[in-house]
């Protein structure tokens, strides 16, 4: 899933600070799994900004609606009929949904209130990883399963480094070090030729080098 | 027992401190209150298991949002005492009313919101 980190408070109140009518837009997806921007997530920032603003005095008129998906069109048509009634949007959205939301409704200030982080894994209630990049040409097959480029800080394809010390990153004492992840994985399933394969220099074309990339699948075209 | 507890004190009952969501304790200071307490059973015997350990952690967070928000962490805090302790229930009553007096009123109070 992707996952965010809600922005703090002070960030959002500066942003908002000319604005009395907001429409608080939550995410039904990804954003609510990593518990940043899902329905409750919005009555929560919602509530925040309503104390903060009524101990300042100053009024506030917040709308709270989570949508089923900020990246569709067909759910971001669903606020068409009342979004003309504020004066901006606070999408707790990915980038992603963020800026589908600027698209689609071109006259509407929308703003962020979280940072979209990675795409990543829940290790337990409450804690999430990174796990990919989305370069656009996967290896994992030759590393048994553990990414190089998302779990290796230099996104070395052929590591370790000299970095590494005891299973640990030098970035962190607490970061494993993916490559390290990666031998003692294709030593358990007996695998280590393919860790002697030398992976040749990466076409980072395929990743955000190439610029933004776009998907078309001409069969499902209406 | 037969014991005092101030009167500005509205008890809200809850099956279990449990039940208590960050959004219900936010919603509360909304609607004007000066502080909030929860009075869960003790440590280690939840009829529910973990229900007053999950509270103790949700009080912690809205503490980290009332700082952000800038109420002051103090106006929220969990108490812990069995349903057997009157005396203490009593006694946190009046500490907590105490404390929050010393705060003063919220700043939301009688803002409309």
């Amino acid at each position: 899933m992707i996952v965010a980190d809600r922005k703090s408070l002070d960030e959002i109140l500066k942003m908002l600070k000319p604005y009395k009518k907001v429409l608080l837009l939550g995410c039904n997806e990804c954003v609510t799994v990593s518990a940043t921007g899902g329905e409750r997530e919005v009555g929560v920032l919602a509530s925040e900004l309503k104390l903060s603003r009524a101990k300042d005095g100053q009024e506030i008129e917040i709308r709270e609606q989570t949508l089923e998906r900020q990246c569709d069109h067909e759910y971001i048509d669903q606020i068409r009929p009342f979004v003309g009634d504020y004066e901006v949007v606070l999408s707790m959205a990915c980038g992603a949904g963020i800026q589908y939301l600027a698209e689609t409704y071109k006259d509407k200030t929308v703003l962020p209130a979280v940072n979209t982080t990675f795409l990543g894994v829940t290790l337990e209630q409450g804690v999430w990883s990174e796990r990919c990049q989305g370069c656009g040409e996967c290896v994992l097959h030759m590393t048994g399963g553990i990414c190089p480029i998302a779990r290796c800080a230099k996104s070395l394809l052929n590591g370790p480094c000299g970095g590494s010390s005891n299973g640990k990153c030098e970035v962190d004492k607490d970061l494993e070090c993916g490559w390290q992840l990666i031998i003692d994985r294709l030593k358990a399933l007996n695998q280590m030729e393919k860790y002697e394969e030398i992976i040749p220099i990466k076409d980072w074309r395929t990743s955000r080098d190439g610029g933004p990339r776009k998907r078309i699948r001409e069969d499902l075209k209406l | 027992m037969r014991l005092n507890y101030p009167t500005n004190i509205k008890v809200v009952k809850v099956p279990c401190t449990g039940r208590v969501d960050t959004l219900l304790i936010l919603k509360t200071f909304e609607s004007g209150v000066d502080g909030v307490y929860l009075a869960g059973c003790l440590e280690g015997e939840c009829h529910f298991l973990r229900g007053n350990l999950r509270a103790k952690k949700r009080v912690q967070y809205v503490k980290t949002l009332l700082e952000e928000v800038g109420l002051g962490s103090g106006r929220v805090e969990m108490y812990n005492m069995s349903s057997a302790q009157g005396q203490r229930f009593a006694e946190v009553a009046r500490e907590m009313a105490e404390k929050i007096r010393a705060l003063g009123p919220s700043p939301v109070k009688k803002r409309k919101l």
